[in-house]
């Protein structure tokens, strides 16, 4: 079911700005506040009608797949396809009653009606909306953004202003021009909270504004112009110009809340702010200077990327920089290519460009028509988000398996080769996939509040996220197949939980159920790897048993830590 | 499959670790025989690097070329040294071991953006979004790693940052990163080791299947690093790690920093036998208020902790073997800011390196009155590492081929920076 979101979104924001409680804000999700707004819903929702969409993709595919000569793979079983739509869509892998429920299905339009209900099913609601915040989070300000001391980030905010807006249906265009555009302050409670600010919050101050001039041509446009800030990139026609050109769009607003203490529940400010130019001769021609390699000083003023000026007068009043810059980036062909691009990358592991983030003209897509095909139509649902995700999520080349055949191994990225999609590109789970996907495996209990729930999440993730220590705030990751992720895997907390056999863990359940060792044993295969166990797989779980002493409870949990440990259980495949 | 006759995973190689880690007294005293009895061959082994990595790109002109009197030159002062080079006068204890390195003053690089200065400075190649080239960590490890066939715990480890990844190489040649606690987390699986064998032995049978539907080399790498995992878990190697075994004299003399406190594990791990060690130092990228940033604090712990190094080296016998090479992704302009910082800059600055044989206590090249151009000839991060790499008996005609069958050279085919080698 569809919410209506208008309704709800004036709803929402009034009851935002009206809240003088805190807690309100912070329990907003959590039941029961939560499911009072979901009652609102009124159409119907279907992704069922844009068949024609998901042909012409399909279409487009195969044409690669001729040129090249590429046989595609079989189709992934039913297993395998349900279990990659639950971790791409909400983030998680599918319970042994979803996935059983989905397999067993005799319907035409199983998948049809799967993905519906990932998208559209109040159920999956908050789910959905806490993957694509996850997944939007980390985009807009890192894994580690608002961790450090001296961030004026307020990560729950952003997280809350991403929540609302996938929860709601908020178009892209509309989520995107409010991350540009924010005023307002970063801290939930607070009265003129707005938690877009804190995607700019820590980008404007410094080094003029050259983070968030950056950071919002990547994100939102897929334009890599921090390397021409300094001089003409040999391998990027954008030239030093343009750079100043789009920075000066970013001079009119400023950060207040230096000293203050994110982590501390400190309040930070992002305001608009008349500039004065840096002639300072008024503000009517409000310039910025820089310098050219050759050490000569040249002038910019706000000039968008496609060479359309907009008055030059540094005078909020006069003209919102922001806001012009916002409006025209989604009027420009690179913003819905951006998210198709994008978009089509999280679900197939590869987008048409490599980096993601780069479609700048030295970087030719491949399928160039593919994506614009999927960008055009994108702009025609108005950005609904939820369209482009079921058409990819129900798009041919998603469904293939991941074995390779006689024929496609040789479409292989990590060989160097771009990518034909003949077959499903297995990865890793990301880390909150993995976290969240272990919750459901071990069929964990009592999660607690929303809150309580984001933050052991965070707490656990810290331990793999590693800061660079730069001005730009970048980072990397330990979790990435090696040596800390498997230590974690073999004996980490929440692998030991998993498999105790204390009151209420699903060992113990499973073990006190009545049911035999083998039905126990294909439970859980099917909570880890959404199939059952192979005759070989089964005597092994048979020789476990004998090991223990036929000690059925013991030997489940050696069976139940293999079976997280293997790489079966820590891909997407 | 059977587990009473477990085989499978090396389970000789296994259960000497497991009789390390345990208390089978009479297995214990068997394997110190067996270290005592390699240690002859390890000595000739010991062959080493250790990176001091400045992340964020330190402003050399102010700690290694300075420029007194020149507009660029900022406050500080250049001292003399025990070396035949002058260096800033808040690094005074490097003064009294210049004479162990020599700073390459004509260092010249093209890439000013932390990402990509970081991977080129790091691999000698510029990112390519095709191919994933290995660091020079995990490249030296996979050189060095058949002469430490008794090294029970990863070749390349990296403290305080994550390094660069593996490339080509393949997840199993991934530096293994600690924090500079020294503390490796989730260790025990607290079973019997029959019982973790067993457990292992069946994750290795249901990974081989998943792995044989050929669904590309990711799948296999896992299989690979499990190994890795297991051999780390179970060895008394692992006390490298823990420097709170060290005399606190020795540990105040690196500094009570997390850099002091790294450099010092470096130090350990290398006379373990680990070929490569990454030290990570951040901080650098001092946009503004430079001068006090680096006199207060960053110049400070800096000074502490390399000097103790340089000296524990030295003092160990160690200097013949060990290189020690101390850099960023690059360094900052000569111009000073707006903002008393300094920004990104690239096309002059310095390096230093010393040990392995290596010559010191000499400055190779130089840059110009104020420091905005090499003059003469200039060295890359690739030609810094093939100095490194001969110093440590790494041919510089190994190639190696990437995933998509192009042929590489070490150190992207760089040339011997003469002046260091002759």
């Amino acid at each position: 079911m569809k919410f209506n979101s208008k309704s709800l979104s004036n709803k929402s924001f009034h009851l935002c700005i009206r809240s003088a409680f805190a807690f309100v804000l912070t329990f907003y999700f959590a039941s029961p506040v939560f499911a009072q707004l979901q009652t609102v819903s009124t159409t119907k929702s279907s992704i069922s009608s844009d068949d024609s969409t998901v042909e012409q993709i399909n279409l487009l595919v195969e044409q690669v797949w001729q040129d090249y000569e590429l046989k595609p793979s079989r189709m992934a079983t039913d297993g395998e396809w349900c279990r990659r739509v639950f971790l791409d869509i909400i983030g998680r892998v599918p319970s042994v009653e979803e996935a059983t429920a989905f397999i067993e299905s005799r319907e035409d339009d199983k998948k049809k009606k799967l993905v519906d209900s990932l998208l559209y099913d109040d159920k999956y609601t908050e789910e959905f909306a806490r993957n694509w915040t996850t997944v939007w989070t980390n985009l807009l300000i890192g894994r580690t953004g608002g961790n450090d001391r001296r961030s004026m980030i307020n990560r729950a905010g952003m997280q809350k202003f991403l929540r609302d807006s996938f929860a709601r249906e908020k178009p892209y265009d509309k989520m995107c021009h409010e991350l540009v555009t924010a005023t307002g302050t970063t801290t939930p409670g607070d009265k003129d909270f707005n938690g877009a600010t804190n995607f700019l919050i820590d980008k404007v101050n410094e080094e003029n504004a050259s983070l968030a001039t950056a950071a919002t041509t990547r994100i939102f446009m897929g334009l890599q112009v921090q390397c021409t800030q300094c001089h003409n990139h040999p391998f990027n026609d954008w030239k030093q110009q343009k750079y100043w050109e789009t920075n000066a769009f970013f001079r009119q607003v400023r950060a207040f809340g230096n000293a203050m203490q994110a982590r501390d529940g400190g309040v930070a400010r992002l305001a608009d702010q008349d500039f004065a130019g840096e002639a300072r001769n008024g503000d009517e021609e409000a310039e910025i200077f820089y310098e050219m390699r050759n050490g000569l000083v040249s002038v910019a003023y706000p000039v968008f990327i496609d060479g359309t000026e907009i008055d030059r007068s540094g005078l909020v009043n006069v003209v919102n920089r922001r806001k012009a810059f916002a409006d025209m980036m989604i009027e420009s062909p690179y913003f819905d290519k951006s998210i198709a691009n994008r978009m089509w990358a999280h679900f197939m592991g590869y987008g048409f460009t490599s980096p993601v983030d780069d479609l700048g003209p030295h970087n030719a897509p491949k399928n160039p028509e593919l994506l614009n095909f999927l960008a055009r139509e994108f702009r025609a649902t108005e950005f609904d988000m939820r369209r482009l995700m079921g058409w990819i999520a129900l798009s041919k080349p998603y469904q293939l398996s991941s074995r390779r055949q006689g024929g496609n191994e040789s479409d292989d990225p990590m060989l160097g080769e771009w990518p034909k999609f003949s077959h499903f590109y297995i990865r890793q789970m990301e880390a909150e996939q993995l976290y969240e996907s272990l919750l459901i495996a071990t069929e964990a209990s009592n999660r607690g509040s929303y809150e309580e729930q984001e933050r052991r999440k965070n707490r656990w993730l810290g331990q793999f996220s590693q800061a660079f220590g730069t001005d730009e705030g970048q980072e990397s990751t330990s979790f990435n197949g090696t040596i800390p992720q498997v230590l974690m895997m073999f004996n980490g907390e929440m692998i030991k939980e998993a498999i105790s056999t204390e009151q209420g863990t699903l060992i113990n359940r499973l073990a006190t159920s009545g049911k035999s060792y083998n039905k126990c044993v294909d439970h859980l295969f099917l909570a880890g790897l959404t199939r059952k166990p192979t005759s070989q797989e089964k005597r092994l779980a048979a020789n476990f048993l004998s090991a223990r002493g036929n000690d059925a409870r013991e030997a489940l949990r050696d069976v139940w830590w293999v079976v997280l440990n293997t790489n079966e259980f820590i891909f997407n495949h | 499959m059977n587990f009473q006759t477990p085989t499978g995973m090396n389970r000789r190689h296994f259960m000497r670790h497991m009789a390390g880690a345990s208390a089978l007294a009479g297995s214990a005293i068997a394997m110190g025989q067996t270290l005592k009895a390699n240690a002859t061959t390890l000595s000739k082994n010991r062959k080493a690097a250790i990176l001091l990595w400045m992340g964020g790109g330190p402003s050399t002109m102010d700690i290694w070329d300075l420029k007194p009197g020149a507009n660029t030159g900022g406050p500080f002062k250049p001292i003399s040294t025990n070396g035949d080079v002058e260096i800033c006068e808040h690094m005074p204890m490097m003064a009294q071991n210049m004479d162990k390195m020599s700073i390459v003053r004509c260092m010249s690089t093209r890439e000013a953006d932390h990402m990509r200065g970081r991977y080129y400075m790091h691999t000698g190649y510029v990112p390519n979004p095709n191919v994933k080239h290995p660091s020079y960590g995990s490249v030296v490890a996979h050189e060095l790693a058949d002469t430490r066939p008794d090294l029970e715990i990863p070749p390349f480890i990296s403290i305080g940052g994550n390094s660069e990844g593996p490339g080509f190489l393949g997840m199993s040649w991934a530096p293994f990163s600690v924090n500079s606690s020294g503390q490796v987390r989730n260790l025990d699986m607290g079973i019997a080791p029959d019982r973790l064998t067993q457990r292992m032995q069946a994750l290795k049978m249901m990974e081989s299947g998943f792995i044989k539907d050929n669904r590309g080399i990711s799948s296999t790498e896992h299989a690979k690093v499990l190994e890795k995992t297991l051999s780390l878990m179970t060895s008394q190697q692992m006390d490298a790690f823990k420097v709170d075994q060290e005399s606190s004299a020795v540990r105040e003399r690196y500094g009570t920093t997390g850099f002091g406190r790294g450099c010092l594990m470096a130090r350990r791990l290398v006379e373990t036998g680990v070929p490569f060690v990454e030290v990570s130092l951040g901080g650098w990228d001092n946009h503004q208020n430079i001068f006090p940033t680096l006199q207060n604090t960053k110049l400070p712990e800096l000074d502490k902790a390399m000097s103790a190094l340089m000296e524990d080296l030295g003092e160990r016998g160690m200097l013949d073997d060990v290189a020690v090479i101390w850099m960023g992704e690059f360094s900052r302009t000569p111009r000073i800011n707006g903002n008393n910082g300094r920004d990104h800059w690239a096309r002059s600055w310095s390096a230093v390196v010393g040990g392995a044989g290596m010559n010191s206590g000499i400055a190779v090249g130089q840059t110009n009155e104020d420091g905005t151009r090499v003059e003469g000839t200039s060295y890359s991060s690739e030609d810094l590492m093939a100095t490194v790499c001969r110093s440590l008996g790494i041919s510089l005609d190994t190639t190696f081929t990437s995933l998509n069958g192009r042929p590489m050279k070490i150190a992207n085919g760089g040339r011997v920076i003469k002046e260091l080698v002759s």
